[in-house]
């Protein structure tokens, strides 16, 4: 059992998904999965879920998967009810001696498949109640398809549908708070995470919410070099700015509690997570700072009102 | 035994014969009875299958795929934009060869919104993979029903199967049927063994790649050939059907048609209606016939040559549009299976009763008035026609 997060003992583990799938070097996507699937006990067996996404084009093409235990795509829209219907068939089999063992059902869905266009069906199942994780590896955009904005995309992000010109300015509405919408479902688990660190945050919550009963959701920070536009091998360091400055807080809510997983010694300026990447590069242009003044203030205003509802 | 049920009653009493893993359930009429007569066998503890009542048709189709693909035998029942809802994943089903059953209690498409019979919901879906079998009435839907599995999940098959009945004509009328023993039912299906699911213990298995050119059609050309062999699987399916429960189908139905010089080829309980129409013919000494289509997908092509080779002309009857602009989906199939015949009967085609517009007998002898005039004048007229249009001078 893994109650004493040990990064060594973790990384000894079998992989669950094997190297050499075609995601991009440094996308946070495959580091997520496999920081999710490390979180399983070693005898147990998983099904893995994938919404289409540059996750699913990356790591299952025929005749290769990456996983090492079973997997299941349907299509964009349907990850939630994908898996929902492979944990009833496991129950209906499990009440007929027809399977053995544990088995745990985990969905890796993009933003897109998310927050968008799967959302009825992520909603459903939730409210259903299947045994189940659903994680969402949100890069704020439509990656697969070349960078089309989504409902998570961060206010003034240019991306290819919400373009920098010479009336626009990126994104016109500021990113959807899903998590907090999970959380009115009264799931057992929600939680935020991101991969930063020794994964410690990120493994001890999927451990959560793979061993809690329960329909449980991750929503999972996952930056993307190629559509927020910065050097790959930032990775840590990009995901790191986005705790640090408030964009991004980690916290849980386990039966309706709320749980605040870290408080940033010294909340850094939004703009620092906003000025090594390309996406916000607008923002930085003389005359634009306002622009700057405004996601400081939201990031402000959200960063004070999960302070109130984790009593911190 | 015999008993008085409607259609969706006698699928739903299928269903719980079976007791099949999973049950996908989401309202429409008109097939709404079939999950909830099905809530009730749950309620009660007449079955013990995983009844999962999803936010929507997309979803309970999805849960299907899901569930079968991890070794669990699923069913779900829909109608119309229910169907349509579904587009996406039908396709999905069938390419991962999911042996899925569905009753599918056919309603007109929206739009407008209507809710009564006619093929434009289970048509739109012909090319998608699924085994489509349309029933005439009652017991057809309750025979039909029972014989999906065997079909669709026989190794050389692996197809879903649609099971279709006429809304509310079929679902909703009560007539007597003959229900077999559910021990008969239970050993004439079997046990649900896929070589492979995601629940396997002994091998891990991936379903639904990224499919690249250099493979995605041998994957469809496979497809394609398991969608032939059906045709065969219903046909040894049905034999042993007839053992079990004393009645034969076929691919289609042939009525009268040992001599027929003139016929009409169309499906469901309008069948029942021109075989009225066929015996009043008959008696006045006019050779008519009728082929009643059963299973549309795979279309009987080469086996609708043999029946309708001694025929002088044939009424196509469609009731659904399809908008080709050249005539209904059946019409289509059914002129290109003759069209390698030497020599080939009139042929023509007629679109009726969309919407559930009431097909009456005296519209049925209406039209083989018209298929005589044909072959004495050999002029066909206008080829596809829409039946008792009211802005329009009637045709037929
Ligand atoms: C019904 C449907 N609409 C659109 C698409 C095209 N499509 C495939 S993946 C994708 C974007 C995925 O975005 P997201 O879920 O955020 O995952 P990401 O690729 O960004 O990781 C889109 C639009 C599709 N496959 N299916
Ligand atoms: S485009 Fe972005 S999300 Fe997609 S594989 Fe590349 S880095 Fe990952
Ligand atoms: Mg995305």
């Amino acid at each position: 059992m893994s109650t004493v997060y040990n990064l060594k003992r973790e990384v000894e583990k079998p992989v669950r998904l094997t190297g050499g799938h075609r995601l991009c070097a440094g996308c946070g996507a495959g580091v997520i999965v496999s920081g999710v699937l490390r979180a399983l006990d070693k005898e147990d067996r998983a099904v893995v879920v994938n919404a289409t996404s540059c996750l699913e084009v990356s790591t299952f093409m025929y005749p290769y998967t990456a996983y090492m235990d079973s997997y299941i795509h349907s299509a964009f829209e349907n990850s939630a009810a994908t898996c929902s219907g492979v944990e009833a068939a496991y129950k209906a089999l499990k009440r007929r001696g027809k399977v053995e063992g544990t088995v745990k059902f985990i969905t890796f869905a993009g933003d897109g498949g998310t927050y968008d266009i799967g959302f009825q069906s992520l909603s459903g199942a939730m409210e259903r109640g299947h045994d189940m994780v659903y994680v969402c590896y949100d890069n704020e955009a439509y990656m697969n398809t070349g960078i089309q904005r989504s409902s998570s995309t961060p206010l003034f992000a240019r991306t290819t549908t919400t373009p920098v010109g010479s009336v626009g300015q990126g994104k016109k509405q500021n990113k959807k708070d899903l998590t907090e919408i999970l959380v009115a479902h009264n799931i057992p688990y929600a939680a935020q995470t991101a991969p930063i660190g020794n994964f410690k945050d990120l493994h001890s919550k999927s451990y959560k919410a793979i061993y809690t009963e329960g329909p449980c959701f991750l929503n999972i920070l996952s930056p993307c070099p190629r559509g927020w536009d910065y050097p790959m091998e930032k990775l840590a360091e990009i995901s790191k700015l986005a705790v640090d400055t408030c964009v991004w807080p980690l916290y849980e809510v386990e039966e309706g509690v709320w749980r605040l997983s870290y408080t940033p010694k010294k909340k850094l300026p939004v703009e620092d997570f906003l000025r090594p990447q390309g996406r916000f590069r607008h923002m930085f242009q003389k005359g634009n700072e306002w622009m700057i003044e405004e996601a400081q203030k939201y990031v402000d205003q959200k960063w004070e009102s999960l302070l109130e509802r984790c009593g911190a | 035994m015999s008993h008085r049920l409607s259609g969706n009653e006698a699928v739903a009493y299928a269903l719980k014969q079976i007791n099949p893993d999973v049950m996908g359930a989401f309202p429409i009429t008109p097939s709404t009875e079939i999950p909830e007569q099905f809530a009730n066998y749950v309620a009660n503890g007449e079955v013990n299958t995983e009844y999962v009542t999803v936010e929507s048709e997309h979803s309970s189709m999805s849960v299907c795929i899901a569930a079968q693909a991890a070794g669990a035998r699923s069913v779900s029942a829909t109608s119309s934009c229910g169907l349509a809802l579904m587009y996406e994943l039908l396709y999905v089903a069938a390419s991962c060869r999911l042996p899925i059953t569905l009753a599918c209690v056919n309603r007109a498409l929206s739009g407008p919104i209507n809710i009564n019979h006619d093929y434009s919901d289970s048509m739109g879906a012909r090319d998608s993979g699924w085994i489509q079998i349309y029933a005439e009435n009652n017991q057809e839907a309750y025979d039909n029903f029972i014989m999906a599995m065997p079909i669709g999940e026989h190794l050389s098959v692996r197809l879903p199967v649609m099971s279709c009945m006429d809304g509310f004509i079929t679902s909703h009328a009560v007539e007597n049927i003959e229900l077999l023993e559910t021990d008969a039912v239970r050993s004439f299906i079997g046990e649900y063994k896929p070589e492979n699911y995601l629940l396997k213990k002994e091998n891990p298995l991936a379903v639904g790649p990224y499919d690249i050119s250099p493979y995605y059609m041998e994957h469809k050309v496979q497809e394609a050939e398991a969608m032939k062999a059906a045709k065969a699987r219903i046909l040894e399916v049905a034999a042993e059907f007839a053992k079990i429960s004393g009645r034969s189908y076929g691919l289609f139905e042939e009525y009268r048609m040992e001599d027929a010089e003139f016929a009409l080829v169309l499906m469901g309980s309008s069948a029942g209606t021109a075989k009225a129409a066929v015996d009043k013919l008959r008696e006045d000494g006019v050779k008519a016939g009728l082929v009643k289509i059963r299973v549309f997908r795979p279309f009987p092509g080469e086996e609708l040559v043999r029946a309708l080779a001694g025929t002088r002309a044939v009424a196509v009857m469609d009731k659904s549009e399809g908008f080709s602009g050249s005539g209904g989906p059946l019409f289509a199939e059914t002129r290109s299976a003759l069209y390698d015949l030497k020599e080939r009967p009139h042929m023509i085609n007629i679109v009726f009763g969309l919407g559930g517009r009431d097909l009456k007998v005296e519209d049925v002898e209406k039209v083989f008035g018209r298929l005589a005039n044909i072959a004495v004048t050999g002029e066909i007229g206008p080829l596809y026609t829409h039946m008792g249009q009211r802005s329009k001078e009637e045709i037929v």
